[in-house]
């Protein structure tokens, strides 16, 4: 909607190519190769210290690769990190909300840094305090919010302006089930209209939700896959169990 | 080995704890579980005696939080959720520190941390802040039981962890349990329940249920199905919007439903339900009856005690 340029290839929202990153000797990240398909939701799993914070960061253009490439949007993560910013959208762990503004006010400020014009402000500011049932939140602090609430609002913001895709950071830790199911079916929806949706997370059942998950060991990835075949494949139960199968092989410590 | 009756604590207007009683076992693992916000922290900090409640009491092993604090403190260990050792201390500096407090040696209780700190031994000339997120953790939880505590607290030590280390860290406390000691630990993890002998959902200030985990899941009343097709999103949608439906919700990678519970209605019949779907064109239909989990548990809970995802207040 704000942006006319399209990806080359029209289906594909990353394209990664023995994408690497080393720290000295130390290789974070090491060769890996993916595809992540438009409307997706794709999962990224490993244990701490496995590379997942390293290659989202190349993915979202903060990082340069060592070696290897990726196209994010259909823009180049070595050479075009500016227009990544822009067609992406990412929440961390920690929501980016000011706490001392109105739910209003968080939307409004994001909304511009994003470049936003003022009817398209109002218009999204709109459509999401309806998509959230927030309408009678409009004017409450943001610290006035539970944290379930806050978290579909981080969300929300995160994709304001519309991206390609969007990059979550352990998003789901905390929360009571309720909610956190409300946050799923929100992903869902987001989905749904064709934003790719990319996630870490530590909760494996989480995890079962994405359409493909890919597993990193010492930077490197053992598993990609849909959960159900995943589970087929390693004769396993749930997620939890294939991913400890995998993890159990690392020989990274800490 | 812990009593608690009607226990309260207020933050401001904030109702951090609503009469809380409950008993905790000598050698039981006791798990608090419930999501941010519950209240566990305030409860752990009042039990460790940091803070004291506004009503109630609470006795630990007999003594009374508010007039045998310091018996408490020499008999417990407490790991709370935050690191919060001696960052300028190496590992080994660390741990020689809260021997020494609590007047015993490293060696005289090495047995129950042999296991971790093996793993810490490589760092231990390592500042403390310098180490790893996992890392610190052992080396939290070294200090806390160093001097061997009657009862260990240990808030969300699971938090953040992932998977590989969840598993050690409660086949640790396991452990921990065969020496005799009793352990209180929190999580916001509901698959973690199972690693308890006990457990106390938690919700709001309040406690929904105390029971062991397959208590509370045999005490789930309705019949639970899980449907799953090739369009997950559609079909949670669908689902919504059937006649007879209860309760539904994504449920890792199939949806759990409950159906209203009219007997004679042909709409609470799986076949009803199957017709329909197909009759939306859902492919790779499953539908199946299964045993509720803690989380499924936890969910009916917090609807029938309403306490659940209730509004803010108009902030005006």
């Amino acid at each position: 909607m704000y942006k006319e340029t399209h990806t080359h290839e029209e289906h594909l929202s990353i394209v990664a190519q023995g994408l690497t990153k080393r720290f000295g000797s130390f290789t974070a990240v090491d060769n890996i190769s993916f595809n992540v398909k438009k409307g997706e939701i794709f999962g990224f799993l490993g244990a701490n210290g496995a590379g997942k914070t390293t290659a989202m960061k190349m993915l979202c253009g903060l990082s340069k690769p060592t070696s290897g490439n990726a196209t994010v949007a259909g823009f180049d993560v070595s050479t075009q990190s500016e227009q990544i910013k822009k067609n992406i959208g990412y929440m961390s762990q920690k929501f980016a909300l000011y706490e001392d503004l109105k739910v209003w006010e968080n939307m409004r400020l994001y909304a511009g840094i994003y470049g936003l014009n003022d009817n398209e402000i109002k218009s999204r500011t709109d459509e999401i305090l309806q998509q959230l049932d927030f309408q009678n939140e409009r004017n409450t602090l943001v610290k006035a919010l539970p944290l379930g609430w806050k978290q579909k609002l981080a969300f929300s913001i995160s994709i304001i302006h519309q991206p390609d895709i969007v990059f979550l950071d352990e998003p789901t830790g905390g929360v009571d089930p309720a909610a956190r199911r409300q946050f799923w079916e929100l992903i869902y929806q987001t989905a749904d209209k064709g934003i790719t949706v990319t996630r870490t997370t530590h909760y494996m059942d989480e995890a079962e939700y994405c359409n493909r998950i890919c597993i990193l060991v010492d930077g490197k990835i053992v598993a990609l896959d849909s959960p159900k075949q995943l589970k087929e494949t390693y004769s396993a139960q749930n997620i939890d169990e294939v991913f400890r199968l995998l993890a159990r092989k690392a020989i990274r410590n800490q | 080995m812990i009593k608690v009756e009607h226990i309260a604590k207020k933050y401001g207007k904030v109702e951090a704890l609503q009469d809380i009683s409950f008993e905790v076992e000598a050698g039981e693992i006791y798990g608090i579980i419930g999501p941010d916000g519950a209240g566990k922290t305030t409860l752990f900090r009042i039990l460790t005696t940091l803070i004291l409640a506004d009503k109630g009491n609470a006795c630990l092993n007999g003594w009374d939080v508010r007039k045998d604090y310091r018996l408490i403190r020499n008999n417990i260990g407490y790991m709370p959720g935050r690191f919060s050792l001696y960052q300028d201390l190496s590992v080994e500096e660390n741990l020689q520190f809260f021997a020494s407090i609590f007047k015993t040696r490293i060696e005289t209780n090495y047995h129950l941390i042999k296991d971790i700190y093996q793993q810490l031994a490589p760092f231990k000339k390592r500042r403390a802040g310098a180490l790893s997120g996992g890392m610190k953790q052992k080396l939290a939880l070294c200090c806390a039981l160093i001097h061997k505590p009657l009862i260990l607290f240990l808030d969300e030590p699971t938090t953040g962890v992932d998977p590989v280390s969840r598993k050690e860290l409660w086949d640790l406390l396991k452990q921990l349990k065969a020496e005799g000691i009793t352990l209180v630990v929190s999580t916001s993890y509901m698959d973690e329940a199972g690693r308890c002998d006990r457990i106390a959902l938690m919700l709001k200030g309040h406690f929904l249920s105390v029971d062991t985990p397959q208590n509370i899941v045999n005490h789930y009343t309705d019949d639970l199905w899980a449907v799953s097709s090739c369009n997950m999103s559609k079909l949670l949608t669908d689902l919504k919007n059937y006649p007879a439906m209860k309760s539904c919700y994504a449920f890792g990678d199939v949806h759990h439903i409950s159906l209203q519970q009219q007997a004679t209605a042909y709409t609470t019949s799986q076949q009803a339900l199957q017709t329909y779907l197909e009759n939306l064109h859902h492919n790779e239909l499953s539908i199946r009856k299964i045993e509720a989990s803690i989380e499924d548990c936890f969910m009916e809970l917090a609807a029938r005690s309403s306490l659940e995802n209730k509004k803010p207040k108009q902030y005006v």
